[in-house]
């Protein structure tokens, strides 16, 4: 019943949104009563998504299994918190995930636009709800991916989730991900809305520039939960390994980064509008390829889901995205041509452009690297594909450059810097970086990898600049307002938020960056053998296994060992590092032997710190029990069968046995009994590892300054977080005449911009004299429009 | 002009290096005359039952995924996956020597199943 309603839910949020497309497209012919109509069946499309997702919800945690869904991914054994994330674990669930991501984000896009954009926001619906149509059409027409099949009659128990993806990050990563691929569909939205309707200035820019930034916040902190799940597992590669479907995540995030700093140029110099349209179509191209190649098996992935049915419609989908939106912004050049050109190369709109540059020549890069060997098929008829040095060896250098230009874009003003205002501000920053680098030479050995030691030395550079903007900032802030520095430093912050949140992240990607420099040049990892009592030294430090454990847990049999780390005679730590064999659930019971022989994951022992992190993974020798185990099944074989011969231990198992055979009733009984019986000879086997005090394999991995990968992710985020905060001035958006205020705000903002930079010893005397009288002047052309 | 410059040079850094750097993927099958030193990804199912583990490394067979009487031998010593067993599809990277394909230490990837109901309980005795 539940599943009936659910699928009519979906039906007629399908409906909903071709419905929303045919409002949208008849009110941009000048109806505003159906643009009204358009933006509220967007919100009933919202409505009946969540229902949607509610009931699939429901179903998953109270074990309804005539779902299919919930059978094929979930089960009673199930920990019921990873029943609610069983949902996206499926292809049928994530689907329906995308879909109400894109209804959330659609109506609050909508919502926030309502009375403005009046030409842009009809189209703008259209193309969203388009979207989400295909994908609810996508559920509902495609075959073998409706989530609300059914089975019947209903099975007594799921089939559950894989032990692999019982993690926490399974609850997090995945749907932080799809939110920032869906996510970045409003700007696209709007810009395709822009592009119609023809009004090319920044106002679209305005209205979804926060949507692009929280787009791409959630994908940052998705690619960063996924870098560290990965960490945590024994194979998967560390915490990046190039594999297709990081780098599918990877992509639409330099692209999405690319147009967050190009588009500031557009709001503030109106230039490079075709450039800022081409970035956000090529973001969500990116993103629904990546959409596609988690679910479409074309290239070799850790993250194999297996071949799906809907891989060619979000091909198809992909196909009309770029075609539709090429044609569209070559109708429209003439209109995209900027009226200015850039001043000069020493501003920050020049530096812009070459940040730009980089990550796009990054991104082409992993984009040929990804999908090589589809090219390579083409042309050779030989699959071949490129293992992680290749990327490296690109990436490496365009990261430096990058890293170079964190810090060179903050110490630029707008439109143009003097020669003696550049030596002022680029003074500290560079002499700090020299400095870095020789007391690094001389100290460390970093010179090993002079790749990793450039990139300490910008960082160092990049670090010193945005500290020192902070400083300046705070400076010009109390000469103006007086108070204490931290209080004017929190000033300055709260009343820039978009400003000094762009550092912070700036801030945070160089820590990020020296923390994968030095983590990648530095590693050493090895492999030991080692028996109880044996010791072995990597890297300095003397690691004994010390005794091996074993634990028998609700749903899996835990072999593990405790490992003592000394350095320098002193006890740094302890390691209980340990392997899980997952009991047989099902249909795979039957035998001892399975309880050895079915999933395993391992559970890492890491100790993090601040200059190293010590990680190792156990392989315990377990096949000592698993051929005690086979014996031990030979054993319960006999006492089943019964007959003569039977040893005495197992008479009263026969027996029941026997009864069973000729009375069916009972036979559940003693399958039950034979199950408890074989689960406790079982963990009785597995006590015995314990005295077999057998070899045990170590993979010991000491990872210098990985612990600033994560700090310097979360960093960012909080960067982008201060960023996308409103501040209040924005909060009480002025109605009426909307856009003109926009325009006004935008450009009152230049002037604060442009004292600030004053204050703060960017900008000479001069320069600001000339920058102040030019912004002025175009304050007043705006303020001359306001029909009086 | 100097970004276009540096595009296409880039460009054709990229086509350049990737031909070269590039390893080819086969299956078991294609390997049996394969020229030896050359870099191969192997990519196939593990036959079950023929996983052997020996000091730091592991001996198995992998079979084409589609054909289980074509297989090879197989050594490695690296990073085991969690999901690696008999019956699973691996990727390996290494050379063929003496009918042995030889795998380079931490290249091996195991496809996680995406169901366990592909997961016949015969191809999980390894």
């Amino acid at each position: 019943m539940p599943a009936s309603l659910g699928s009519a839910a979906l039906a007629f949020a399908f409906l909903t949104a071709v419905f929303a497309v045919v409002a949208a497209l008849v009110g941009s012919r000048g109806q505003r009563r159906w643009v009204d109509i358009s933006r509220r069946a967007v919100y009933a499309l919202c409505a009946l998504l969540t229902f949607c997702v509610v009931t699939l919800e429901v179903a998953f945690a109270g074990d309804d299994f005539s779902f299919a869904l919930v059978q094929q991914h979930s089960s009673i054994d199930t920990p019921a918190f990873y029943k609610l994330g069983a949902m996206w674990s499926s292809q049928e669930g994530s689907l329906l995930l995308w879909a109400w991501v894109l209804s959330i984000a659609a109506s609050a896009a909508l919502y926030a636009t309502r009375g403005k954009l009046r030409e842009v926001v009809p189209y703008a619906t259209a193309v969203m709800a388009a979207i989400a149509a295909f994908f609810t059409g996508l559920m509902l027409f495609a075959g073998g991916v409706n989530p609300f099949e059914t089975l019947s009659p209903a099975p007594a128990d799921g089939i559950g989730l894989t032990p692999l993806l019982q993690h926490p990050s399974m609850m997090i990563h995945p749907p932080m991900l799809y939110s920032g691929y869906v996510a970045f569909t409003i700007p696209f939205a709007f810009a395709i809305g822009a592009l119609i309707a023809r009004r090319l200035d920044a106002a679209w820019i305005r209205s979804t520039r926060r949507f692009a930034l929280i787009a791409w916040a959630f994908l940052g902190l998705g690619l960063l939960l996924g870098a560290r799940w990965s960490y945590t597992e024994l194979g998967w590669g560390g915490y990046w390994a190039w594999d297709p479907v990081e780098n599918a995540a990877l992509m639409p995030w330099l692209t999405g980064t690319a147009f967050l700093h190009s588009i500031m140029v557009q709001e503030k110099r109106g230039m490079l509008k075709a450039w800022n349209a081409s970035l956000i179509v090529a973001t969500f191209s990116l993103a629904l390829l990546g959409t596609f190649l988690v679910r479409s098996g074309v290239l070799q992935s850790i993250h194999a889901f297996g071949d799906s049915t809907v891989g060619p419609y979000i091909l198809g989908l992909i196909a009309v995205v770029l075609v539709g939106s090429t044609a569209l912004i070559v109708s429209r050049l003439d209109d995209l041509r900027a009226p200015k050109r850039i001043d000069s190369l020493a501003s920050r709109e020049a530096v812009f452009l070459v940040n730009n540059l980089l990550l796009v020549a990054l991104t082409a890069t992993i984009f040929w690297g990804t999908f090589f060997p589809l090219i390579a098929e083409l042309f050779t008829g030989e699959k071949a594909s490129l293992a992680a040095p290749w990327f490296d060896r690109y990436t490496t250098p365009l990261a430096i450059l990058l890293v170079l230009f964190t810090g060179v874009g903050p110490l630029l003003a707008w439109r143009r810097i003097s020669w003696a205002s550049a030596r002022r501000v680029f003074l500290v920053p560079a002499l700090v970086a020299v400095v870095t680098g020789v007391v690094l030479a001389l100290v460390t050995d970093a010179t090993q990898s002079l790749w990793a030691l450039a990139l300490f030395v910008f960082a160092a550079f990049a670090l010193t600049g945005l500290a020192q903007e902070f400083w300046r900032g705070a400076a010009a802030r109390r000469s103006l307002a007086g108070g204490s520095m931290p209080a004017a430093l929190l000033a300055v912050v709260s009343r820039n938020r978009r400003r000094y949140g762009g550092y912070i992240v700036h801030v945070g990607v160089a820590v990020l960056l020296i923390g994968i420099a030095a983590s990648s040049s530095f590693q050493t990892n090895r492999d030991l053998r080692l028996a109880p009592g044996e010791s072995a030294v990597v890297d300095d430090r003397t690691f004994t296994y010390e005794r091996p454990t074993v634990q028998a847990e609700p749903e899996a049999l835990a072999f593990g060992a405790v490992l003592s780390v000394e350095q320098g005679g002193e006890r740094v730590t302890t390691l209980r590092p340990s392997r899980r064999y997952f009991r047989p659930s099902g249909s795979e019971g039957g035998t001892i032997g399975s309880y050895f022989e079915g999933e395993a994951t391992s559970e890492v022992g890491l100790e993090p710190g601040p200059t190293s992190d010590l990680w190792t993974a156990v392989q315990p020798d377990i096949a000592p029990l698993i051929g005690r185990a086979r014996a031990a099944d030979q054993g319960f074989r006999t006492c089943v069968r019964g007959g003569p011969g039977v040893p005495p231990q197992c008479r009263s198992l026969s027996r029941l046995m026997r009864a069973a055979a000729a009375e069916p009733r009972l036979s559940p009984v003693a399958l039950a009994q034979i199950d408890s019986l074989q689960a406790a000879t079982a963990e009785r086997l597995a006590r015995s590892y314990l005295a077999d005090r057998g070899v045990a394999t170590f993979r010991v991995i000491v990872d210098p300054l990985v612990a600033w990968v994560w700090i310097g992710g979360l960093i960012a985020l909080t960067g982008a977080l201060i960023a996308i905060w409103p501040t209040r001035r924005a909060r009480r958006t002025p109605t009426g005449n909307g856009e003109l205020e926009a325009l006004k705000e935008a450009k009152y903002r230049e002037i604060r911009d442009a004292e600030l930079d004053h204050a703060a010893g960017k900008l000479s005397d001069e320069d600001y004299a000339l920058l102040d009288a030019e912004l002025r002047r175009e304050a007043v052309e705006i303020l001359d429009r306001e029909p009086v | 002009m100097v970004a276009l410059g540096a595009a296409v040079l880039l460009a054709a850094a990229l086509v350049y290096t990737s031909f070269s750097a590039s390893t080819e993927a086969k299956e078991p099958s294609q390997l049996l005359g394969a020229a030896p030193g050359t870099s191969y990804d192997l990519t196939g199912r593990v036959v079950a039952g023929s996983v052997r583990h020996e000091g730091k490394g592991l001996r198995f067979r992998v079979a084409d995924r589609d054909d289980a009487s074509q297989s090879i031998p197989v050594t490695y010593s690296g990073t085991v996956p969690d999901p690696f067993r008999g019956g699973r599809e691996i990727v390996l990277t290494g050379t063929v020597e003496n009918g042995v394909f030889v795998g380079e230490r931490d290249t091996l990837v195991t496809k996680c199943p995406s169901k366990f109901t592909t997961d016949s309980p015969a191809a999980n005795a390894s």
